[in-house]
């Protein structure tokens, strides 16, 4: 089976491509650009070096959300033009089961933490059991603090990661009563290798979908959406009042 | 000449367009996905909300174009996609689907000017038009007077100051509680009003003979409804947007008229969103016959947001040998004949 996995929904920018077991390459990128301009050449260099036909593919695979709009919908538009032009499947990983992947059967809880702005994180909390990565809290938009509280009542050690770090570190240290470690610079952000050995595992489950029928899961509705809910409920109470 | 066909992408605002264009000048399919709907909900387009929906859409829109088209990818020639100026979240959905499957199918690639395509939308109905000729673009962001010199190729003669022209009839409908989208409506409305009722300035800017202005218009509509307002007269809504309505139309026909007398230019043509306000194509049709001039405009579906206009411009650069890399990024600013 063989994989090509795209992540751009945070600020590293990642394509890879798995074989089976093995990974045959993988271009990470970790530097302010826009993902617009760097992830379809660096999917050139790879095909380039690795003399990878793309039709020999079997799926796309895409970090889907959550993580920055403008991101993900670059990562998702050259996903679903992928798999438009070659007719392949597309596999939607969850941006945060991707970066848990990074760090495949650690001891104890995983909790990866994407800065969200507003004292928000995308977070979730994971566990690897017989070999297999299972979700222990849903990925989700959450406060630091509120993610932070569940991890003290889990109990458990936990290990963070992801560009939320630097920004919360104060915070995790301040609040987390059990004990924590931070995953180190090579598996501590996004890695396009990481979705694509997680998309082997889909694909045998068979949770594929078209590349049409896909799209980014934001997590969020747009600021405009929020604000016209928050009138609409206002109105109601209103008028119930 | 060998056959060559273009599938072209548009998603620079609220509409997710996808069309196949044979040479330039066939329109095989001209398939339109409108978002209006749903930004009528927030009286305009709003930017996350557009990009989103085009993500959604895109897909099942470009297979459309294919499938009325009767043509597969193996026999498109390469992909022209819209990469300025516009919505950058929007732009940045077809730009980058349209890299991915040019770059899947070993095809070229051509990003094309959003408004070199609503240019490029007056070659699909009329075979004999061509450069050079005298264009107006009216549209809700851009409002231009330029000479198209060859293919592609502009002189830039006036440009608005301020609001575009379909901007000040967006916002002169929100005042008068038209909703959106305000060309439309006020057009509507204004068959019912008298267009001589209120005298509305048409702004002329010193030495440059060419330029518009129309924020002067639309704070008079302002003014003129809160005076009303402050007297308690009720205000005829009809012919309040009929006269607004009259005094853009007038600035818009007198500089193009001016512009074409003065570079001695006979063939007129008009493009952009606005274009298909009726009574704009009537005024323009009207002081072309007086002078002589050949008169073009492109059907109504052809003014909107569409990628058949695109193709068609993508058509001229790719037999200009203009290709563009892996690398093209959206530009939202991008400017009238800048590469």
């Amino acid at each position: 089976m063989k994989i090509l996995a795209l992540d751009s929904s945070g600020i590293v920018a990642s394509v890879a491509v798995v074989e089976d077991q093995n990974l045959l390459a993988e271009y990470t990128v970790n530097y302010k650009k826009t993902h617009s301009q760097t992830l379809l050449p660096m999917l050139d260099e790879i095909s380039k070096m690795t003399e990878l036909d793309l039709e020999s593919l079997d799926a796309v695979a895409v970090a889907a959300g959550p993580g920055s709009f403008t991101g993900l919908r670059i990562g998702s538009a050259t996903a679903k033009g992928l798999g438009l032009a070659l007719k392949k499947p597309l596999v939607s990983i969850p941006t945060l089961e991707g970066l848990a992947y990074n760090l495949y059967d650690t001891k104890g809880l995983i909790c990866p933490l994407m800065d969200a702005r507003r004292n928000q994180v995308y977070t979730g909390v994971y566990r690897f059991a017989d070999h297999r990565l299972q979700t222990v809290e849903e990925q989700r938009a959450a406060d630091i603090l509120e993610i932070l509280e569940c991890i003290n009542q889990l109990g458990e050690p936990v290990t963070f990661l992801g560009d939320g770090v630097p920004v919360f570190r104060d915070a995790i240290g301040r609040t987390v009563k059990v004990p924590f470690s931070f995953a180190p610079a090579h598996l501590n952000k996004q890695r396009a290798a990481a979705v694509a050995a997680l998309a082997c595992v889909y694909m045998e489950e068979g949770r594929t979908e078209t590349a049409a029928e896909h799209r980014p899961d934001y997590l969020r509705m747009s600021q405009a959406e929020r604000e016209r809910a928050e009138r609409e409920r206002l109105k109601k109470e209103g008028t119930s009042l | 000449m060998e056959d060559i066909q273009i599938l072209a992408i548009e998603s620079s605002c609220d509409e997710t367009a996808a069309s196949v264009v044979k040479n330039g000048r066939t329109i095989l399919s001209n398939v339109i996905s409108s978002q209006i709907e749903l930004h009528k909900l927030y009286g305009g387009v709003v930017p996350e909300i557009a990009s989103r929906k085009h993500i959604e859409k895109i897909n099942q829109v470009i297979e459309q174009a294919l499938e009325d088209a009767n043509v597969t990818l193996d026999e498109i020639d390469a992909v022209g996609v819209t990469y300025g100026p516009g919505l950058v979240g929007a732009l940045l959905v077809g730009v980058a689907e349209a890299k991915a499957i040019a770059y899947a199918r070993k095809l070229p690639l051509v990003g094309v000017h959003h408004i070199e395509g609503h240019v490029s939308a007056n070659y699909i109905e009329h075979p004999d038009l061509e450069p050079p000729f005298l264009c107006l673009i009216v549209s809700g962001g851009h409002t231009h007077l330029v000479i198209v010199k060859e293919y592609g190729v502009f002189e830039i003669l006036g440009r608005t100051r301020d609001d575009a022209a379909g901007e000040a009839f967006d916002k002169v409908a929100r005042a008068i509680g038209l909703g959106y989208p305000g060309g439309p409506k006020i057009d509507k409305l204004s068959k019912e009003g008298n267009p001589k009722a209120i005298e509305f300035p048409r702004a002329k800017i010193d030495g440059c003979p060419y330029d518009f202005s129309f924020s002067g218009v639309k704070s008079a509509v302002l003014n003129y409804m809160n005076q009303a307002k402050m007297k308690g007269e009720e205000v005829n809504r009809a012919d309040l947007a009929a006269s607004f309505q009259a005094a853009v139309v007038d600035v818009l026909t007198e500089h193009t008229m001016r512009a074409a007398e003065d570079y001695g230019i006979t063939k007129i043509a008009i493009a952009g969103g606005v274009a298909s306000n009726q009574t704009l194509r009537a005024a323009i049709e009207k002081a072309c016959k007086q002078r002589n001039f050949r008169f073009y405009c492109p059907s109504p579906i052809f003014c909107t947001d569409n990628a058949a206009m695109i193709g068609v411009a993508a058509y001229y650069e790719y037999q200009k040998g203009v290709r563009h890399g892996w690398d093209l990024n959206a530009v939202p600013n991008l400017k009238l004949g800048e590469r």
